[in-house]
């Protein structure tokens, strides 16, 4: 046998070949949303993953005492850009978001899902052990959640902010935060339920209204929905097949490319590529888990944990949708879906992750 | 929280909570994957096939064909209404996306007036969905090959080559026939049926048309084609053709139908033929009528309020639904009764212009008297007094007896959506209607058809076919293979000899309608004149004066008056006396036996009446359209 040089067997290669299997699958599901093109959507999609898969692998050999020392930096570095967007952003599809850097158009509150957890991990894990129950150990960290989801709020983005939330709790949670804090405010968040949905936009609650009851608007705001289920449904077990699928064919699937690209993949591949795909993100997660699991240090831990369950967040906001299990929110799916930012946010998380798991194989553990 | 049996926080215990909390937040997430999966699974497993549905229905569009109506012919298979070819252009609200541009565009490419885009505009905003709305029926080729060749910019635009409602005689056959039309929406909300809101599709609206629908009608073909969300077609996937309507036949002769209508002229009044052995109707001609062809492609509002008000009513079919006093023509049919009840036919009384009936005077027609006057000089020279006097003597049972027997009063089993069948009084009658005693004088008025008799032109030719065979001449529209043979009324036959001469006198010897005389020289024609009173004499003359206070003229005939074969009856409003009603009967009846005959006259009568009806009613139109746009001129924008 040959032995394999060191450089080579330090490559995630697993990881790679799974990354590369969703995101592939993904482009064929673009090509044939093009009515069978490789332009405009997949040819760009490949090289922006080649890409990003690059600066993965870079981001991974980082090390990982250089996130922790550049948290707080980038956490604030993020909420300045945010604040930027509030001042300067221009305005978009009806909500302002964007921020015109001449070469693209960057969304600062992307970054934000990153920047949150690595700001709480390294607050979490600087926090003295004996201060794990106390009031210090909670309101830093509600500062640092509420200022981005609060200005994310008013870009509107209701999915970005659930986003940064969700990240940012988790990390709370497995840092050891008593449990009952996060059940006393589950139940003060439902008993707010009211008052936050009257905080949201027209178009919002109409959403979450027309969620809970799809058939009283099946031509406006409820049509994306059924028109989803449709796509899913008339797939059945084995789909339509490969460049078949009329509802995105045809145009009845509204975003077949983007948010909706779940239904537009599982009206060709049914219930097989539906179930395929749900497989191969559960292996990216629990490899995600796994590394949160074998973290040799407290922030390592914390980050890869956060950062898997922002990934989660993810994928199922966006599945629960398109199967109407959940209000329309404008959530891609992980790798997927057309488009350039969330797939640099996931990548970067991905990347973070495999630099914990680096990490770990580096150094001797610090807990048992 | 913070009691003291709580463990001392440490490094280890964190970490352990970490390793605890991490694998329930996995495990969260597994569980809402796997419900992710279960539902997946139902989606496209359990309702699979309810979706499969809906997405076919997503992306076929099933269009309708309105099927092709049947013709309605003639005896001899003539077309009475058929259809042709007709382009037509409509829009489909759903695919309309600059609506502005496009209805601005079509505007100039088609020549629509302002009435024309109103109607758009309304019918666009009341439209939904797919729900076409008609732009312009009936456009010309040039105009269809433009929208044709300008499709590409105008989305939601739909030309279609369809087939639309044609009848080759027009006005002649417009009450007989009626006319179709696009269904109203009460129309729709009862039927419930998709063709309804099928652009081209019509239905029949009157007469023949609506009675005979669901024979006429057929069956819808559709077309299924693949479309994306906004409507484009991208590819044809299958057709099926329409089933074209079942033919109706009709008794009528469509060329003496044409005839009787023309010869009508200038007048308003109905001719009616009948075959005396059959009881089929041979003509039916009301006059002045409507042209069915314009109410097919929708009728404009001018167009119906010129013939709403027209005090001739070209609305109105008067062969069934027009009553009239059918004057002396009753008169053989009283006679009838006479020697049925026993009456001699040479019983005489004498007429000095008139008698005295209670304490007042009934006068005769002529003021001078016809001296000694038996039964059949009663009839041939419409004696008065002769039948004031035997009418008083046999009583009004007898004569209303008579006239129900021979068809007055009676409702006939017609394919025809109404029909108004008159009055035939008796005692009986005035008592239940207007609780009033018969009175001598009601009798007197009834024998001389005027008073409370009334009757509709069809029932005089069923009467002069009934008195003329003998038989019960039951009338007939629709052509059938088997009727029950004709029943014989049990008159005597010197009765009916006897009424038949009267009435051959009437036109061939020293009668009232000389000038009837067919110019046949082995066809004799047999009749009764009548005039109906409309206003007494006090206030107009019967003859001059004002239009609508002039009498009418009506004439019954058969002919050959020994053979009878042929009945007619002819009725012309204000006609100043049967001198306007008897040369019709006469050229129509020459028409049955000698066509070039009756043509000729006519072509010389239509040179004096200034051109065929299409030429008149056209010219009639453009002149009242000049007078009504005149006080408006806003609306002729």
């Amino acid at each position: 046998m040959i032995p394999v040089p060191p450089a080579i067997q330090r490559v995630p290669w697993k990881l790679i070949a799974l990354l590369s299997a969703i995101a592939g699958f993904g482009l064929l599901i673009l090509y044939s949303a093009a009515g069978g093109s490789w332009s405009p959507w997949a040819w760009q999609q490949g090289v922006r993953f080649l890409v990003f898969l690059g600066a993965m692998l870079v981001i991974g050999r980082f090390p990982l005492r250089l996130f922790e020392d550049f948290a707080y930096f980038g956490y604030l570095a993020v909420l300045l850009l945010l604040f930027a967007v509030e001042l300067l952003g221009f305005v978009g599809k009806g909500s302002q978001r964007w921020l015109d850097l001449g070469f693209m158009n960057f969304q600062p509150s992307e970054l934000m899902k990153v920047a949150i957890v690595l700001a709480l991990a390294r607050f979490y894990a600087q926090l003295p052990p004996a201060s794990t129950r106390t009031w210090t150990a909670l309101w830093p960290a509600a500062l640092m959640i509420g200022l981005p989801a609060a200005l994310v709020m008013l870009q509107p983005d209701l999915g970005t902010a659930l986003s940064i939330c969700i990240g940012g709790v988790v990390v709370m949670f497995v840092a050891g935060l008593p449990l009952w804090w996060f059940g006393s405010a589950a139940a003060a968040g439902a008993a707010a339920l009211p008052i936050l949905f009257s905080m949201l936009h027209d178009y919002q609650q109409k959403r979450v209204l027309i969620f809970l009851d799809p058939e009283s608007d099946p031509l406006g705001a409820g049509y994306h929905i059924s028109q989803s289920k449709i796509a899913i449904g008339s797939g059945g077990i084995g789909g339509k097949g490969f460049l078949n699928g009329s509802q995105s064919h045809l145009d009845y699937l509204p975003e077949g490319h983007t948010d909706f690209i779940f239904a537009t993949m599982a009206e060709e591949w049914g219930l097989i590529g539906g179930l395929g795909l749900l497989f191969a993100f559960f292996l990216l997660l629990r490899w995600g888990t796994r590394v949160a699991l074998r973290a040799r240090t407290r922030f390592g831990q914390l980050v890869a944990a956060g950062l898997t369950m922002t990934i989660f967040f993810y994928i199922a906001i966006n599945l629960s949708m398109v199967m109407g299990l959940a209000p329309v929110v404008g959530i891609p799916l992980p790798l997927f879906s057309y488009g350039g930012s969330s797939m640099l946010t996931i990548m970067t998380c991905i990347g973070i992750i495999l630099a914990v798991e680096n990490d770990s194989k580096t150094g001797t553990r610090r807990f048992h | 929280m913070f009691g003291k049996k709580s463990p001392p926080i440490t490094e280890a215990w964190r970490g352990i909570t970490f390793t605890r909390r991490a694998i329930v937040v996995g495990g969260a997430q597994a569980a809402l994957f796997g419900a992710l999966a279960v539902r997946m699974g139902y989606i496209s497993i359990i309702d699979n096939e309810r979706y499969v549905l809906e997405s076919e229905s997503n992306r076929v569009n099933l269009t309708l064909i309105p099927p092709r109506r049947g013709w309605i012919v003639d005896r001899q298979g003539k077309a009475l209404a058929n259809n042709r070819v007709s382009l037509r252009v409509d829009i489909i609200p759903d695919r309309l996306h600059n609506k502005d541009l496009v209805l601005g565009q079509l505007r100039t490419m088609l020549r629509l007036d302002g009435d024309a885009m109103q109607r758009i505009e309304r019918d666009l905003k009341a439209a939904s969905g797919f729900q076409p709305v008609a732009i312009a029926e009936d456009v010309t080729e040039q105009d269809y090959a433009s929208v044709l060749v300008h499709l590409p910019e105008l989305p939601g635009v739909a030309p279609a080559r369809g087939f639309a409602r044609y009848y080759p005689t027009g006005a002649a056959v417009g009450h007989l026939v009626g006319y179709v039309g696009a269904p109203s929406a009460e129309e729709y909300q009862e039927a419930k049926d998709p063709i309804y809101i099928t652009p081209g599709f019509k239905i029949g609206k009157q007469a023949i048309e609506k009675y005979f629908e669901p024979v006429l009608r057929g069956k819808p073909g559709a077309k299924r084609v693949e479309v994306t969300a906004r409507g484009k077609v991208v590819r044809d996937l299958s057709t099926q053709p329409d089933v074209q309507g079942k033919t109706v036949h009709l008794t009528i002769d469509a060329d003496l139908q044409h005839y009787a209508a023309r010869r009508i002229g200038p007048e308003s009044g109905s001719v009616v033929v009948i075959d005396c052995l059959t009881g089929d109707l041979l003509a039916m001609a009301s006059m002045p009528s409507f042209d069915p062809n314009s109410f097919s492609s929708g009728i404009g509002v001018a167009e119906y309020k010129w013939l709403s008000q027209n005090d001739h009513v070209p609305l109105r079919n008067k062969t069934l639904s027009g009553l009239y006093p059918p004057g002396s023509t009753v008169k053989p049919m009283v006679a009838m009764s006479f020697l049925e009840a026993g009456l001699s036919p040479e019983a005489t009384t004498f007429c000095g212009g008139g008698l005295r009936v209670g304490n007042r005077v009934f006068h005769c027609w002529n003021r001078r008297g016809h001296g000694q006057v038996n039964m059949s000089k009663g009839i041939y020279q419409s004696c008065d007094v002769y039948f004031y006097h035997f009418a008083q003597q046999m009583g009004m049972d007898v004569i209303a007896a008579m006239a129900k027997r021979l068809g007055m009063g009676e409702k006939f089993a017609l394919p025809v959506p109404s029909q108004s069948f008159g009055t035939v009084p008796s005692p009986e009658w005035k008592m239940k209607k207007y609780d009033r005693p018969w009175a001598i004088s009601d009798t007197v008025n009834a024998t001389i058809g005027q008073g409370y008799m009334l009757a509709n032109p069809t029932q005089l030719a069923v009467m002069a076919s009934r008195l003329a065979t003998g038989n019960v001449v039951m009338p007939h529209l629709t052509m059938a293979a088997n009727r029950p043979a004709m029943q014989s009324l049990g008159f005597s036959a010197d009765h009916i000899g006897i009424v038949r001469e009267a009435m051959n006198q009437v036109v061939n010897g020293a009668g009232t309608a000389g000038r009837a005389r067919l110019p046949i020289e082995d066809v004799k024609m047999a009749g009764k004149t009548g005039t109906a009173q409309v206003v007494s004499l006090s206030v107009g003359g019967g003859k001059g004066g004002l239009w609508k206070h002039r009498d009418h003229g009506l004439f019954i005939a058969f002919a050959p008056f020994d053979a009878p074969r042929y009945a007619a009856a002819v009725v012309i409003e204000h006609g100043g006396g049967s001198g306007a009603a008897y040369p019709i009967a006469r050229d129509v009846m020459t028409f049955l036996f000698d066509r070039d005959k009756a043509m000729e006259a006519l072509t010389g009568f239509e040179t004096g009446w200034g051109g065929t009806i299409e030429e008149r009613m056209a010219r009639d139109f453009a002149i009242w359209k000049a007078g009504a746009a005149r006080p408006a001129p806003e609306d002729a924008a």
